[in-house]
């Protein structure tokens, strides 16, 4: 297919745009146009662009399944859950370990179970008769072998098929055992068009099933819940070390490095903070209608993000203490940071970076790029909302489409007995008043520069033109993406795996990250796609050994 | 402990598969449509399913792997997907422009009863399919079998695709090499070019999943079987299939449907194995064998006298998919080795039977369960320990609780590379299989003896 043949001339970001959706047949080029935006963002005016609609069949995209948005990224961290798979055996293989949640479980009894793989394994015969009498008897087996506090129960795309009550095994097997919570989700893989109705059918159910289920009280002061933070290559740790540095207590993570009781406590919390809105803002408005917790978004990502953070959270619990104590580690943590920026950045200044990441951090990272000099031409989500790009104010208008439509909404009213406002009405006035957003999240758009590219759902074929007209010195994507990009002879960094490195979050992480991109972008290998003999013209009768 | 809930006692279970030495069917079909030169892999289901494959295969080989789905969202699984497919070929032959479009199926359309015939059918009636392009199809439900099943369906659903018999033999021999690797495919291609063999290999993933880095992306690389190479299969003199599993299907719809007869043969991992695939080869062919390959033999032969004190009684315990761990049990006995411990996740009785009659030749019962997982490979292992695990990467995590030196061999391999590069069937292949077990095993032995016992030379 594609070339490097053609050079860049100039092109215009609406030439970009024309050229990306050139060859597609009408229909399809009139869908995708309403999905590639060219910024034209000023002031408080945001383009508007479709997101969160199907997936055109044979466009090969880069998106999951409702599946893998529960299993994979909101339940897979919790380390003492057994996760039992109901379904033929690939979706439980494909989600066994190939995320980067590290745990922590080295703690005196322990439990691990992130390194194992259950399923239910259904054969031809569970498809005909049924499959609930097998997932029954794998919960009694997995219960015998394990008694762990929990089991959870995935459901794949022939369950929903063929009508297995997951949720009635759940409860009745709940029922027989009394000392092992066991709960269902109806997360088939063909809900919705996306990883993302995977978040909110694991939001609805954690919510439900297990947060405040334990009422006692949690140690420690300013307290808060760390919600959409998955761990990977390590995040969750340096943003913990930040914040017990600080005197901050962790109650819950959402769900990097979690544990059951942590879920089940999340309710003793007195602020949500928001890192991965698109997962977990389901949990944040539950968590603040029934209980009275109020939440706002964080971002870790970036060493002046982290400060920021740290100081909005410090200005909530409003404590002159906790105010002083951030500055100190700010103080003490950002001389490391500066230094390491003084020396890359004369080697990574004015490089341009292109960002497509699931549907949080081609948001986040754009402020690590910006710290390193570096420009995001292009960016977008494989599978955000609207909320995600514009900002929270566009939720009111946004319309559920006949795809997401049955992906449950789970009602939620203030907990009679435990519902409590963190803060008093004027509190939280004076908050607002000093510039303090609560519940809120201004997206992706409108700290996108003017006349840069936002493309929702990118696939394969608009990866390729993008890279080959554009030229970026650095594309971020997943692994389906590394490797095609990088056969053009573009530097490729995961940012989902973050190729094995990380952590990239927090003071330390951002100081890994600026390290991995100047070694990624001045690489010496990408100075080797040509041979000697193909970069110069043919001798002709004469020899030339000297 | 990083699988510290395993227990040393075992259990009966029927219902809950822990650790599985298996994976789904159409990952087995998007790997071997990509050995057709030209060809776009199609997934009919939700498109998680296309996704994870499509992630899992890039991770073994570092390189990029393209297939398309068809997204089904909860309307199609209720109504049929059949518009979804319109759509997609539709699209892949405006956009992406493969000659061929390898269409399999997953649990989802076949629980719903998608009928792929019609609607493929459909396509090229309605004018999708432009001049000149393919569009061929396996069903491959997860709930049957394995990656290996889905595999082997894939490749039949190649010969019923393209095999033509138009009553003229070509003399070409077809060779089905099953799931081995690019390096594999290439090594059995060298072998029948030494033999003087005009062969038709399929399929054949060398020089698609492992690549060169030129600043150029082609989505269809060099490689690949050709179109009018699986055309002639049709009107080959004979089939080779090496693996009862992999290509025993393909090879017996050929013999039955264009009257190519076939051999069903052992994968040629280890000396007995390839000895066997060496002389089929000459007999279908009509050749002799040069003497470079017996030259090649004769080294194995050499390295496994030469070493054969570091592998004599060493225990194994070892999984992965049937007709690679057959051959490789049967090669380790032929060193006097003792594979203890046999797991494969993918069913069927007559991998029990072959193990049992290749440990019983050497004098031992081995533990050996088709159908079985790392779980129960693991608690055995913890009951009689070995000295060396072979399997895929998963089984790092019991190599390292257990301490055990670890080959990785077979799918998935995720984090080493070289699989895709040295061959592991062949003489040559062995070679560079026993280079790497003796590998392990002396350092090892480096790491572990007394300093007084310390030696240079072994």
């Amino acid at each position: 297919m594609a070339s490097t043949a053609k050079k860049l001339v100039n092109w215009t970001p609406t030439d970009v745009k024309a050229e990306m959706l050139a060859k597609y047949p009408p229909k399809v080029a009139r869908k995708r146009a309403s999905q590639i935006l060219v910024n034209e963002a000023l002031g408080n005016e945001t383009p508007e662009i479709s997101a969160n609609v199907r997936t055109i069949p044979g466009i090969i995209t880069m998106r999951g399944c409702t599946y893998a948005g529960c299993k994979g990224v909101i339940l897979g961290p919790t380390r003492d859950i057994v996760n039992i798979t109901h379904g033929p055996i690939g979706c439980g293989f494909y989600s066994w370990l190939t995320r980067r949640n590290q745990t922590d479980a080295s703690g005196e009894g322990d439990e691990n179970f992130m390194p194992y793989c259950f399923s239910t394994d259904m054969q031809d015969q569970d498809i005909i008769f049924g499959g609930e009498k097998k997932l029954e008897a794998a919960i009694q087996e997995a219960y015998d072998l394990f008694h762990p506090k929990a089991i959870a129960v995935f459901a794949t795309c022939p369950v929903g098929l063929i009508g297995d009550d997951i949720h009635a095994v759940a409860r009745k097997m709940k029922a027989k055992f009394g000392d092992c919570n066991v709960f269902a989700f109806s997360c088939e893989g063909y809900k919705g068009v996306s990883q993302s109705a995977g978040h909110h059918i694991a939001n609805n159910k954690i919510f439900s099933e297990v947060v405040g289920e334990n009422d006692a009280e949690k140690p420690g002061k300013f307290k808060i819940n760390l919600l959409g933070e998955y761990n990977i290559g390590g995040d969750g740790f340096e943003i913990d070390r930040i914040l017990k540095k600080c005197g901050i207590t962790n109650i819950a993570t959402f769900s990097g490095n979690s544990t059951y009781d942590q879920f089940a406590s999340a309710h003793k919390a007195d602020l949500s903070a928001v890192m991965c809105h698109r997962s977990i803002n389901y949990v944040a408005d539950m968590l603040e209608t029934k209980f009275g917790i109020p939440w706002i978004k964080v971002n870790f990502i970036g060493a002046k993000s982290t400060a920021k953070s740290l100081r909005k959270i410090a200005e909530y619990f409003a404590d002159p203490e906790l105010t002083a104590r951030v500055e100190e580690v700010i103080a003490e943590e950002m001389p490391a940071v500066e230094e390491v920026i003084a020396d890359v950045r004369p080697r990574t200044e004015g490089k341009k970076a292109m960002l497509f990441v699931g549907g949080s951090r081609a948001h986040h990272y754009q402020d690590l790029f910006a710290e390193m000099g570096m420009k995001t031409l292009a960016a977008g989500y494989e599978f955000a909302h609207r909320d995600d790009y514009e900002g929270r104010q566009v939720i009111p208008d946004l319309k559920v489409d006949a795809d997401s439509r049955n992906i449950e909404e789970i009602h939620v009213e203030a907990d009679e007995k435990r519902y409590a406002p963190r803060k008093s009405s004027e509190e939280m006035a004076k908050l607002e008043a000093a510039g303090f957003k609560f519940k809120h999240y201004d997206g992706l758009i409108p700290d996108m520069e003017h006349q840069t590219l936002i493309v929702d759902d990118l696939n394969q074929y608009e990866a390729e033109k993008l890279v080959e007209i554009v030229r970026p010195d650095i594309f971020c994507a997943g692994i389906k993406e590394k490797f095609s990009i990088q056969k053009l002879g573009v530097p490729m960094k995961q940012l989902h795996s973050y190729d094995s490195g990380g952590p990239y979050a927090g003071f330390q992480g951002a100081v890994n990250f600026y390290k991995e991109i100047d070694r990624l972008v001045n690489s010496r290998v990408w100075g080797y796609m040509k041979a000697p003999w193909q970069e110069n013209p043919e001798l002709s009768a004469t020899y030339v050994w000297e | 402990m990083l699988l510290r809930h395993t227990p040393t006692e075992i259990k009966d279970r029927s219902a809950l598969t822990i650790n599985p030495a298996k994976t789904c069917q159409p990952i087995g079909a998007m790997y071997a449509a990509l050995g057709i030169h030209g060809c776009l892999p199609h997934s009919h289901g939700s498109q998680g399913c296309c996704a994870y494959h499509r992630s899992a295969l890039t991770r073994h080989y570092k390189e990029p792997v393209s297939a398309a789905t068809s997204s089904f969202t909860e309307g199609a699984s209720v109504f049929g997907g059949g518009a979804n497919l319109q759509t997609a070929i539709e699209n892949i032959f405006t956009v992406y422009e493969p000659d061929v479009i390898a269409v399999h199926t997953t649990c989802l359309s076949e629980t719903i009863g998608d009928d792929l015939p019609q609607m493929t059918d459909k396509a090229k009636k309605a004018g999708k399919v432009p001049a000149g392009k393919h569009v061929i199809y396996a069903n491959t439900p997860s709930y049957v079998g394995s990656h290996v099943t889905g595999f082997s369906n894939m490749v039949k659903g190649m010969a019923k695709g393209f095999a033509v018999a138009t009553g003229k033999k070509n003399g070409r021999v077809n060779i089905i090499p099953g799931w081995v690797e690019p390096s594999d495919m290439e090594e059995v291609k060298r072998l029948a070019a030494l033999m003087g063999l005009d062969i038709i290999l399929f399929p054949d993933t060398s020089g698609v999943l492992n690549g060169a880095l030129t600043g150029e992306y082609k989505m269809f690389p060099e490689g690949g079987t050709p179109i009018s190479d699986l055309v002639a299969a049709g009107d080959a003199i004979g089939t080779l299939a090496l693996g009862e599993w992999c290509s025993a299907d393909a090879a017996r719809w050929l013999d039955t449907q264009c009257k190519v007869p076939c051999s069903v043969l052992d994968m040629p991992f280890g000396l007995k194995a390839t000895d066997r695939f060496i002389d089929t080869l000459r007999k279908v062919g009509g050749v002799s064998v040069p003497e470079s390959v017996a030259f090649e033999r004769g080294q194995l032969v050499d390295l496994i006298s030469d070493m054969h004190q570091y592998f004599y009684g060493k225990k194994v315990a070892l999984v992965g998919d049937p007709d690679q761990v057959i051959a490789l049990t049967e090669f380790l006995v032929s060193l006097d080795m003792k594979p203890m411990h046999i797991v494969t996740g993918t069913p069927g009785s007559k991998f029990e039977k072959r193990i049992d009659e290749i440990t019983a030749e050497a004098g031992y019962k081995a533990n050996v369960k088709a159908g079985g997982d790392m779980f129960l490979l693991h608690q055995w292992i913890k009951n009689e320990p070995v000295d060396l695990l072979i399997g895929n990467t998963y089984c790092k995590y019991i190599a390292r609780d257990e301490d055990i030196p670890f080959l990785r061999f077979g799918f998935p391999i995720l984090d080493r590379v070289g699989h895709q590069y040295f061959p592991t069937v062949g003489y040559k292949g062995g070679l560079h299989m026993l280079t790497r077990i003796l590998d392990l095993i002396l350092t090892r032995t480096d790491r572990d003896e007394t300093e007084e016992k310390f030696e240079l030379v072994y």
